[in-house]
């Protein structure tokens, strides 16, 4: 269900919806190839189960309108859901086939009542576009069965828990297919069936499985009689400053200091620091802008912190005017207190980082960089650079060939007198200055790459040349005569040596 | 050479002038900003030689390179930067205008962590006036860190570098086995200013055996220009091998 929401409301912001009678399936790769793993209601009609093979239901039904679905999507939705859900109490958590539980204890009466909290949550849900489902039970495993599989919204006290599941079928205990299967064919078709049978009886039979497969065990925690606690995950801690203004204005400059001091101390307390601020402006008018900034090393430190947003303040669009700024450390990472050296000497490699931040948060993060090195022949894939706020630089490769000090790129074409078809060049034009080379070596044969290049790539012959006025540069020839690979070879500049 | 006219005998011959003595002293001579000047497509011996200056340490060398620049010139090779003995990280930026060169290099001279900053203008544009120079000179005063600038196709004006080198290729010393081949790299070096120093003009070479020295005049040869005829092979082309 929530698969299928989701992937109308994310597809519809690039193109057109299918309607609501088109059969809709959702894939993921199974162990033999795609399976169904969301269903639209028009393919939920014909009757397509989820978990089936796509090309056996293909088979079936020709006019299926086949998608694939976005599992890590799907996932990072409920972790925030999880998170969101926390609005009606303070103890929520992930349960598995896109579910969520939230133990209400005590929380009900805040919302007007345990069926208002019910209408409430489903209204909340819709208003996000999601259908939900919703039970309440005494424990998490009775509630996640009604809510699978009972009449909807339905709410049960702590006396008639057996009641409210008897009716239920044994797969809403989840319990693995083969259990189910089994528990089938014994004629247990009922969690009511289940319960009734004797607890011996059942201990025997089923010993060997897992404790969260073992059809007595989940029966005893879903009527309450075996503990089972709600494992809540921590709240994301939030890293934010305010200021109010009470009266609108222009310029962020003036505000700026007092908000980072406050962040500062914010995770000082906390022993963070931040790799990511962003600014935000609340305008007048209703708009807001926001303004990011990132470090390459977590930092508490005001000064360093405020410099960053030296120049781009200007650039922001205050409209009318602003009267809420807020600034907000969106990543954080744990940063102990440090002692400074006695002498009064700073530590270099903060000095560094803190020229990075600078850098980057002027310059723009993709203009700062460290050189990586890979293993490959292309001399221009040799050296491939990474941002230098996030990669760290390597250690240099040894050289085995002479190669050029400076490289251009692109390489520039040349038009080139030589003795055809492989001969060394004699005489070259480039830039509009023809030069007449004196001294050469070469040619150094590096052929493309199969398993990157594009096929018909042709390879390059490169001569180190020395020039009458003594410049010494690098060319090649890219491909030769009669390599059935193009027509003529042309030469290129690619390097230029000291 | 003056002669008596009326009996046609020689007086005085001309004095000789002097060689100019590598003065070792000329690449030890600390100097928080350097001018480089490279000749035409001299930007490759302008950073052999900015690179061989370079003080050996662990911090990383900051590489400042203008767009314009980059596509004159070409953007440094860093895996051929071990060549002249670069051991520590280069950390690269290319920025749009030459403004922000300078802007950044002034950034790079504030950070002590640093061991050198090198910075690429091209063209020679109106920024790069004596106050910028001053201002870059004074940074680099402050926190030790030495700056070099490489202007390249500039005609140079009014600069507060303590150094103005000119630099330009010249033909490459013999192949010890191919005698058709380029040897090491010979370059024309000019001081044409520089406080405490005369300014002087030599033939220098990069001497890979002792890229890791600790003193930069190890790490480049210098002979004096005037005795460059004397000491070069054959300049003529030789004739060219008929390839395949």
């Amino acid at each position: 269900m929530l698969t299928m929401e989701r992937w109308r409301r994310v597809i519809a912001q690039y193109r057109s919806v299918p309607g609501d009678e088109v059969p809709v399936i959702l894939s993921r790769d199974g162990t033999h190839g795609p399976v169904v793993h969301g269903l639209s209601a028009a393919a939920t009609m014909r009757g397509i189960k989820a978990g089936a093979r796509v090309v056996d239901v293909q088979a079936i039904h020709p006019d299926l309108h086949v998608e694939p679905a976005d599992l890590e999507g799907d996932e990072a939705l409920i972790q925030r859901l999880v998170h969101w859900a926390r609005r009606w109490c303070p103890w929520t958590a992930r349960d598995q086939d896109h579910g969520l539980l939230l133990d209400v204890t005590g929380c009900t009466h805040l919302f007007g009542g345990e069926a208002a909290m019910l209408r409430d949550i489903r209204s909340r849900f819709a208003l996000q576009g999601l259908t939900a489902r919703v039970a309440m039970a005494p424990t998490p495993g009775a509630a996640q069965a009604l809510a699978r599989f009972g009449s909807g919204a339905q709410i049960c006290g702590t006396e008639d828990v057996s009641a409210a599941l008897a009716p239920l079928p044994v797969a809403a205990l989840r319990l693995d297919t083969q259990t189910t299967r089994l528990l089938d064919r014994l004629g247990l078709k009922t969690i009511g069936a289940l319960s009734d049978l004797s607890r011996a009886a059942l201990m025997r039979r089923f010993a060997s499985l897992k404790p969260d497969r073992n059809p007595l065990i989940l029966l005893d925690k879903a009527l309450g009689k075996a503990p089972d606690p709600l494992n809540a995950p921590p709240d994301h801690r939030h890293f934010i400053t305010r200021s109010r203004l009470p009266e609108p204005v222009i310029d962020p400059a003036p505000h700026l200091p007092a908000l980072v001091e406050d962040l500062c101390t914010l995770l000082a307390r906390a022993e963070l620091g931040a790799r990511r601020l962003r600014l935000t402006i609340y305008r007048i008018d209703g708009d807001w802008r926001a303004l990011g900034v990132a470090t390459a090393r977590a930092s508490r430190d005001p000064a360093h912190l405020r410099r960053l947003f030296d120049g781009k303040l200007e650039n922001i669009d205050s409209g009318f005017g602003f009267d809420l700024l807020t600034l907000e450390a969106t990543d954080s990472e744990p940063l102990p207190l440090m002692q400074d050296h006695l002498d009064g000497k700073r530590d270099p490699s903060a000095d560094v980082a803190g020229l990075l931040d600078r850098l980057a948060a002027k310059l723009g993060a993709d203009k700062v960089n460290w050189p990586q090195w890979r293993e490959t022949h292309k001399p221009e894939r040799v050296e491939q650079r990474v941002d230098a706020l996030h990669g760290t630089p390597t250690a240099a490769p040894a050289l085995l060939r002479d190669r050029p000090l400076r490289l251009l790129t692109p390489p520039e074409e040349v038009r080139v007198i030589y003795a055809v078809p492989e001969g060394p060049p004699s005489q070259f034009n480039w830039r509009r200055v023809t030069y007449k080379t004196t001294r050469h070596t070469g040619p150094e044969r590096i052929a493309p790459e199969w398993w990157r290049d594009r096929p018909g790539t042709r390879l390059r012959d490169y001569y180190k040349v020395e020039v009458e006025g003594g410049q010494r540069f690098w060319l090649y020839r890219e491909g030769v005569i009669y390599d059935g690979r193009g027509a003529e070879p042309r030469w290129f500049l690619h390097g230029l040596f000291a | 050479m003056t002669t008596d006219s009326t009996y046609g005998q020689v007086l005085t011959l001309p004095r000789r002038r002097p060689s100019t003595p590598p003065e070792p002293g000329v690449l030890a001579a600390h100097a928080p900003l350097t001018d480089v000047f490279p000749g035409a497509f001299a930007t490759a011996p302008a950073s052999a030689f900015v690179l061989s200056l370079l003080p050996r340490g662990k911090g990383p060398v900051l590489w400042v390179q203008d767009f314009l620049s980059r596509r004159e010139n070409g953007a440094p090779y860093t895996p051929s930067l071990r060549g002249f003995g670069l051991e520590q990280p280069v950390l690269l930026v290319t920025v749009s205008h030459p403004r922000d060169v300078l802007w950044t290099m002034e950034e790079g001279a504030a950070c002590a962590g640093l061991s050198a900053v090198i910075g690429e203008v091209h063209g020679g544009p109106e920024v790069l006036d004596f106050t910028a120079t001053k201002r870059l000179s004074l940074r680099a005063e402050a926190s030790n860190v030495p700056l070099y600038l490489i202007r390249s196709g500039d005609p140079g004006g009014l600069s507060a570098a303590r150094m103005r080198w000119r630099i330009s290729s010249l033909p490459s010393q013999a192949h010890p086995y191919d005698a058709q081949a380029p040897g090491a790299a010979r370059w024309d070096l000019e001081l044409f200013r520089a406080r405490g120093h005369a300014p002087g003009r030599w033939v220098a070479a990069h001497d890979p055996d002792k890229g890791q020295s600790p003193r930069a005049a190890d790490r480049l040869r210098l002979v004096p220009y005037a005795d460059y005829g004397a000491v070069a092979p054959g300049d003529r082309p030789i004739p060219q091998r008929s390839g395949g």
